[in-house]
């Protein structure tokens, strides 16, 4: 579902990407994990086709990214880091505007956009402005919009971060109905370790623009193990910090 | 054909964001209205309303689609562009659909100012005011292109004092307020290397019944040159555009 191939990304001087490959398998959920500024959001950006690699290219949803970027967003969603809509607007009328841009038509928009609301919890407030929603809201309809259009691939990139604990155990069960019932493949960062533990199929682990670790959870707690049965079992936590090798208090 | 359909429903969109601040559009209009009530009556007792609401049409231009960009900004920084690219809308009815929201704008914009001219004495024939319309089109779309472009290359603090401080001189230099034929030759000469002061020569010659006139040609010209070459370097920023 998505192949990547020596991707690289500098923004005048700073290298934020620097050549990553890997790929993920249809209706797979894979977690992409690193520090802050370690180039997820970045990385995402390149395969959303939002952002120009600085060099290599990557195979997403079937689609070459440079030669057909558009074939790419045919069939991905992809909700952002931040925020993705204006405070002024009404979000109900925003989420007509990109259904119907993913070319349903008014009807069948309007329906879907109630459908998609109803799943994540957001009944009745489609009227309000951005403004007019606590950020948790506002969290949840920035995912609606990545969800409209049921594509096949759906990138969420720290989807659940202002979700109280309620709304992040439902988007959880969501995310997990849409791979098992549609398929989805599902490529998300995430800072809440557990979460990816309890989420994700298989992990990435991005350092400093490059991926230093890839597997599933249990795999990559054996490792950080070793030989010793005597340890105790590590976390994620101790996974994510030995890898990203840095001391921290 | 999908992208006309795109256009389309960002044009409905942009259209009902701007028509819901219904006083935006009013105080949008303001300046020129502001001149044609304080400075009109003075104005017509050398000149007439058939020279100076040309002028303050292609103020109210300038003002309304030149700050067009002011929009995309905000649509920047709330994420609601990196959404809209992230669909299979092309870049380009992103764009015009836009532009053409803020050119409906405009039109609504002028009418109104026609009409407070027609109440303080502006006779202009219908033909005229018609063909003057049709004129401002493309006009507004090259000044709400070129403000996109504008705003989607420099950084958003500069923006906003830039375009206001650089419509000033460009209003000034068209003879909106008096024509440049009064003007000393230094002046007329740098006016004749702006576009907008052969608009404003293409609507008097309009709006006082002459149609096939060298004025309105070489109105009709330079607007049509400003619009492809705004256009396209707005389609080119936007393809690329919010790294
Ligand atoms: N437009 C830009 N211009 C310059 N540098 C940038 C730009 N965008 C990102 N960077 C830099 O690239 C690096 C990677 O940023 P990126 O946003 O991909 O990190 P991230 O892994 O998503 O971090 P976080 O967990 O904080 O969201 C950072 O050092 C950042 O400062
Ligand atoms: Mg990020």
């Amino acid at each position: 579902m998505i192949e990547v191939r020596g991707l690289r990304k500098s923004f005048d001087g700073v290298e934020a990407v620097r050549g990553v490959d890997f790929a993920v398998e249809a209706g797979e959920i894979v977690g992409f994990l690193g520090q802050n500024g370690a180039g997820k959001t970045t990385t995402m950006r390149m395969l959303t086709t939002l952002l120009r690699p600085t060099s290599g290219t990557a195979v997403v949803a079937g689609h070459d990214l440079l030669t057909d970027p558009r074939g790419v967003r045919r069939r991905i969603g992809y909700v952002a880091q931040g925020n993705s809509t204006n405070p002024l607007n009404p979000v109900g009328d925003e989420l007509e505007l990109q259904a119907m841009l993913h070319g349903m038509r008014a009807a069948e928009a309007r329906q879907r956009v109630a459908e998609v609301l109803d799943r994540l919890d957001l009944t009745g407030l489609a009227g309000r402005v951005g403004g007019a929603l606590s950020g948790g809201q506002r969290r949840r309809f920035d995912i609606a919009f990545g969800l409209l259009h049921r594509p096949p691939l759906l990138f969420l990139d720290e989807p659940t971060t202002g979700l109280d604990p309620q709304s992040r155990a439902d988007l959880w069960r969501h995310i997990r109905a849409l791979r098992d019932e549609q398929g989805m493949t599902v490529f998300l960062t995430t800072h809440y370790l557990e979460e990816a533990d309890a989420l994700c199929d298989r992990l990435l682990i991005i350092d400093a623009g490059r991926i230093v670790a890839e597997g599933t959870p249990e795999e990559l707690k054996r490792r950080v193990a070793g030989d010793d049965p005597d340890a105790p079992v590590p976390t994620l936590d101790d996974v994510f910090l030995t890898l990203t090798d840095k001391e921290r208090v | 054909m999908s992208g006309m359909r795109d256009t389309y429903l960002i044009f409905r969109h942009n259209m009902r964001i701007q028509l819901r601040h219904k006083s935006a559009v009013l105080f949008g209009a303001a300046q020129p209205a502001l001149f044609l009530v304080l400075f009109g009556p003075l104005f017509t007792s050398v000149g007439t309303w058939e020279i100076l609401v040309p002028g303050l049409i292609v103020q109210l231009a300038l003002f309304s689609a030149g700050l067009a960009g002011f929009g995309i900004v905000f649509d920047v920084r709330f994420g609601v562009l990196d959404r809209l690219r992230v669909t299979p809308a092309g870049r380009t009815p992103l764009l015009l659909g836009r532009v053409l929201g803020n050119v409906a704008v405009l039109l609504v914009q002028t009418v109104l100012l026609l009409a407070l001219g027609y109440a303080f004495g502006l006779r202009a024939p219908l033909p005229g005011v018609l063909l003057g319309l049709a004129l401002i089109v493309p006009l507004g779309v090259s000044l709400a292109s070129l403000s996109y472009a504008v705003a989607l290359t420099i950084d958003q603090e500069t923006f906003a004092p830039m375009v206001s401080t650089v419509i000033v001189p460009l209003t000034l230099l068209s003879g909106a307020f008096l024509p440049m034929s009064m003007a000393p030759p230094w002046l007329d000469a740098v006016s004749r290397l702006t576009p907008f002061r052969y608009v404003v020569e293409a609507l008097r010659e309009m709006f006082t019944g002459h149609y096939a006139t060298p004025a309105v040609a070489a109105g009709a010209a330079v607007t049509a040159a400003l619009t492809a070459l705004c256009l396209a370097l707005a389609a080119r920023v936007f393809a690329r555009a919010t790294a």
